[in-house]
C-alpha cells in the first residue's frame, strides 16, 4: 500500500533519524554525550523554561477553560451562549503562531493599544509594555489558545455531570459545596487532568509564537533547535537531534500518563 | 421566584471576562492597523494598502495556497483509498491507522522537521530544495490525523459493504465504484478533512521556516519585524483566512453534528 510506505518514509524514518543521530558522535559511532549535555547548560535551563511556561498555561488555562465552560453550560444560562462559545472557541483556538504575536504585541506591547489606554488614560503604570517580550509575556499570549482549547475538550465532560446527580445530593441534604467535593469533581477530575496534558503537549511543541514574540530571547528547546537551523550556535549537528530527542521522550511519558486517565473519563461518558 | 430564570452572576462574569479576553486583541489589533505609519495617529487605511500593493503578499500567498491545494491532493489520494480499504476488507487494521494518526501529536513539527532535514539531505534537488517536495511531503503527514478522522467518521456513516456490492454487481469496475459511488457518498468528510488541511498549511511556520521556504508566514513574520502598522493590517487578514476554513467547515459539518476541530500546525 502507497500509504503505508508513506508514512514509513516521512514519518517512521524521520524518528527514528532523530532517535538515533540523538546518539552519534560527529566522529562517527554510538555515545551518550549529546543526551548527557542536555543535563548541562544552557539546554537544561531551556527545559526547564519550556516545562514551566507549558504548565503554567495548562494548568491557569486549565482552570479558567473549566469555569468558563461551566459557567456557559450550568442552568439558567441562555442554550445559545454555549453555541456560539463552542464556535468561537473552535476558530480562536487555531489562532497561533506569527498573527497571534502581532495582535498581542498591538494590544500590550510598548506601543500597544492597552498598553498606552492604561499610561494615558487611566495613568496606570503596572504595566510597560516590555513585560510582553519576556517569560510571562510568552504565557499571556499561550493563554489565547490553551483556554479556548480547554474549552472544547472540557465541554462534553460537564455535560457528562448528569443533572439527576446534583438533584439526589441536594434530595439528601448536601450543600452545593459538598456536591462538588464529593460529586462533582471526582467525576471530573480525570478528565480535567487529561486535558491540562493535551494543553501541556499544546505548549510545548509550540515554536512560532514565541520565535516571533521574542525574537529568540527567551530560550525555550523548540528556540533552540530552530537557532541551529538558522545558521550558527552549534557545532553538533546531533545535539539539534539530542535536543528533539528530549522534547519527544517528555511528550511521550505526557502520553503514558493521558492514555489511561482518558479510559478513566470514559467511564461517565453517555 | 423571578430571579431563578435569570443566568447566575458568577457565570455572567466568568462569560464576559472571557469574551474580554478573546475579543480584546482583535479589537486592538483593527485600531492598530488603522493607525498612519508617518504620524502613529489613527485613521487611515494607507497599511491595507501597502498589503494589497506588495508584491511579496501575492506572491506567497500564491505559494502557501498552491502548496495547500498540493498537499489536500496527495492526502485524498493516500488515503480514500486506504481507508475505503480498511474499512471494505480489513476492520482490524483500523486501530492500527488510528494509533499512527496519534503519532504527529507526540512528535510535534518542530521535532520532525529535525528528523525530515537530516534525512532528506541528500535527496535529489527536485525534491530537497523545491517547497513542491519536501515541504509537501511534511504537510501531507502533518495533515494525516486530520484527514483521517474526518473521513473515517464519513466511511462509518455510510455502508461500504452494500454500495460495494451494488456497485459491483451492476458491472462497475473498482476504480468506477470508488470514484462514482464511495466519493460523492463521504464529500462531507473530505471537504472537511481538505479545509484542515488548508488553514494547518496557510499558517504553518514552523517547517517553513527551518527548511528555508518563502510561505505567507514568513512573510508575515517578516513584515512583523520591519513594518508594524501594516503588520497588524495583515495579521487581520491572515487571521480572516482562518476564520474563513474554520467557518467552512463548521458549515461542512453541520448536517452530521461535527464540531470545529483544533489544528496546532500554527503554533
Amino acid at each position: 500500500m502507497p500509504f503505508f510506505a508513506y508514512t514509513i518514509l516521512f514519518l517512521f524514518l524521520p524518528a527514528g533519524e532523530v532517535m538515533l543521530g540523538a546518539f552519534k558522535s560527529v566522529h562517527g559511532g554510538y555515545t551518550m554525550d549529546n543526551v548527557r549535555q542536555l543535563f548541562h547548560q544552557p539546554y537544561l535551563n531551556a527545559y526547564k523554561t519550556s516545562i514551566e511556561i507549558s504548565a503554567v498555561t495548562a494548568v491557569l488555562g486549565g482552570l479558567a477553560g473549566l469555569a468558563v465552560a461551566y459557567a456557559a453550560i450550568r442552568e439558567r444560562t441562555p442554550r445559545w451562549i454555549r453555541s456560539v462559545l463552542t464556535t468561537f472557541s473552535g476558530v480562536a483556538a487555531n489562532f497561533g503562531g506569527i498573527p497571534l504575536a502581532m495582535a498581542f504585541v498591538a494590544t500590550l506591547g510598548t506601543i500597544g493599544i492597552a498598553t498606552q489606554f492604561m499610561q494615558n488614560q487611566l495613568h496606570l503604570n503596572v504595566w510597560q509594555g516590555y513585560q510582553l517580550f519576556t517569560k510571562t509575556g510568552v504565557e499571556i499570549v499561550y493563554m489565547y489558545f490553551q483556554l479556548p482549547l480547554m474549552i472544547l475538550v472540557i465541554a462534553p465532560a460537564i455535560d457528562g455531570l448528569r443533572r439527576e446527580w446534583r438533584e439526589a445530593a441536594a434530595n439528601l441534604g448536601a450543600s452545593p459545596w459538598q456536591f462538588w467535593r464529593y460529586v462533582g469533581l471526582p467525576v471530573l477530575m480525570p478528565s480535567i487532568l487529561g486535558a491540562m496534558i493535551l494543553l501541556f503537549g499544546n505548549a510545548f511543541a509550540a515554536y512560532a509564537t514565541a520565535y516571533s514574540l521574542t525574537s529568540g530571547t527567551v530560550p525555550i528547546v523548540p528556540i533552540l533547535i530552530g537557532a541551529y537551523y538558522q545558521g550558527n550556535v552549534l557545532d553538533n549537528p546531533h545535539l539539534a537531534q539530542a535536543l528533539a530527542f528530549g522534547m519527544f521522550v517528555v511528550l511521550a511519558v505526557m502520553m503514558i500518563v493521558y492514555v489511561p486517565l482518558q479510559r478513566r473519563a470514559a467511564r461517565w461518558a453517555k | 421566584m423571578r430571579s431563578r430564570r435569570f443566568i447566575a452572576p458568577s457565570a455572567a462574569l466568568w462569560l464576559l471576562a472571557a469574551a474580554l479576553y478573546f475579543f480584546l486583541p482583535l479589537v486592538a489589533t483593527l485600531l492598530f492597523s488603522l493607525k498612519s505609519n508617518a504620524t502613529g495617529k489613527c485613521c487611515t487605511i494607507a497599511s491595507y494598502s501597502w498589503v494589497i500593493h506588495n508584491g511579496d503578499f501575492w506572491h506567497t500567498i500564491k505559494i502557501s495556497f498552491l502548496l495547500a491545494l498540493e498537499t489536500i491532493v496527495i492526502s485524498l489520494l493516500l488515503f480514500v483509498p486506504t481507508i475505503y480499504w480498511v474499512h471494505l476488507k480489513v476492520p482490524r487494521l483500523r486501530p492500527v491507522i488510528a494509533f499512527l494518526a496519534l503519532i504527529p501529536f507526540v512528535v510535534p513539527p518542530i521535532v520532525m522537521v529535525v528528523g525530515l532535514l537530516n534525512l532528506y539531505r541528500g535527496a535529489p534537488s527536485w525534491f530537497y530544495a523545491q517547497p513542491w517536495g519536501f515541504l509537501v511531503a511534511a504537510y501531507v503527514i502533518l495533515a494525516f490525523p486530520y484527514m483521517f478522522f474526518s473521513l473515517d467518521a464519513g466511511f462509518r456513516s455510510i455502508d461500504v459493504h452494500t454500495l460495494t456490492e451494488a456497485s459491483q454487481s451492476l458491472g462497475a469496475s473498482w476504480a468506477t465504484t470508488l470514484v462514482k459511488v464511495i466519493l460523492p457518498n463521504i464529500r462531507a468528510a473530505a471537504l472537511a478533512g481538505s479545509f484542515l488541511a488548508l488553514a494547518i498549511v496557510m499558517g504553518e511556520f514552523t517547517i517553513a521556516n527551518l527548511s528555508a521556504f518563502h510561505t505567507f508566514p514568513l512573510f508575515l513574520q517578516y513584515v512583523n519585524e520591519t513594518q508594524a502598522y501594516p503588520a497588524a493590517a495583515l495579521t487581520l487578514m491572515s487571521f480572516a483566512i482562518t476564520w474563513a476554513a474554520m467557518l467552512s467547515l463548521l458549515f461542512v459539518g453541520r448536517k452530521r453534528g461535527a464540531r470545529g476541530a483544533v489544528v496546532t500546525g500554527a503554533r
